[in-house]
């Protein structure tokens, strides 16, 4: 797929597997969409504030990791949602220029902006 | 196991042009064609019990909270935002639409101190314990 497409989706390394199993994470949800002038990620991330948001990139793989915030003092009677953290890896791709790429967080939807390279923009050319 | 494992709950979701479940609903699927069911914890202390809820998304004016008779119900809508035009969808994971929780209250709580607050996509109810579901101490004296 050329996108930003999923990384670790599809192949099963159980070597790799194993180094995941170590310390697990929550995979979040997305939604990504392309526009002319790039791609839009949103991931839901609840109880992630800017602090707890690392987006790391390493060539052209983005990693994206939530920190939750601490668990309510208190006995936990039920409870539902998980202590993980999130973590999830997606591929770009080379059309975005990745020193444009820019983040926020709002009620715990990571947005990120990642735009796409002047020369890839599509161009309209008159007819003189 | 579990990157796997949800790996292979989105697959057989897609296959049914759907995604059912949430990420706070482990098992998946319960939900289907039902909206979406946010991930719900409850813990106590001396005198509160704390409901919370995982709303990633949401407006608070989009949040409704009521009591009755010893439940606790969460409900509200999560809308679509507008799409931009020319704007292609790559991945639709995050759900949208109603969604409606009803908690069992494990003891009387006084209904007009409840306080609800909604940061970081949680939302907190604080339930202040009514005075007879409190633990009491009893004094007892030595002859």
């Amino acid at each position: 797929m050329n996108t930003v497409s999923q990384k670790e989706e599809g192949t099963v390394n159980p070597q790799r597997l194993q180094t995941e199993t170590e310390r697990e994470y929550v995979r979040p949800e997305v939604n990504i969409v392309e526009t002319k002038e790039g791609y839009v990620l949103e991931a839901e991330m609840p109880g992630v504030t800017k602090d707890g948001l690392d987006i790391g990139l390493e060539e052209n793989v983005l990693t994206i990791v939530g920190r939750r915030g601490p668990a309510p003092t208190g006995n936990a009677l039920y409870r539902e949602s998980r202590a993980a953290d999130f973590r999830r890896v997606f591929e770009l791709d080379p059309s975005i220029e990745s020193g444009k790429i820019s983040a926020r967080i709002e009620q715990g939807i990571v947005t990120l902006t990642l735009p796409k390279a002047e020369k890839v923009k599509p161009r309209k050319i008159t007819v003189g | 196991m579990t990157s796997l494992r949800e790996d292979v709950d989105n697959l057989f979701n897609l296959a049914f042009g759907r995604v059912a479940g949430s990420s706070g609903d482990p098992d998946g699927g319960s939900q289907f064609l039902e909206g979406w069911s946010p991930a719900v914890d409850v813990y106590e202390d001396k005198d509160n019990l704390l409901v919370r809820a995982e709303l990633p998304g949401m407006k608070k004016e989009d949040i409704e909270i009521s009591l009755h008779e010893g439940f606790l119900t969460l409900s509200g809508e999560r809308k679509a935002e507008q799409k931009q035009e020319g704007a292609e969808t790559y991945r639709s994971e995050r759900l949208l639409g109603r969604f409606h929780r009803s908690i069992s209250l494990p003891c009387a709580v006084v209904p007009d101190k409840i306080k609800a607050t909604y940061h970081d996509g949680i939302l907190t109810v604080s339930l202040p314990k009514a005075e007879e579901a409190k633990p009491k101490q009893i004094p007892i004296s030595v002859q």
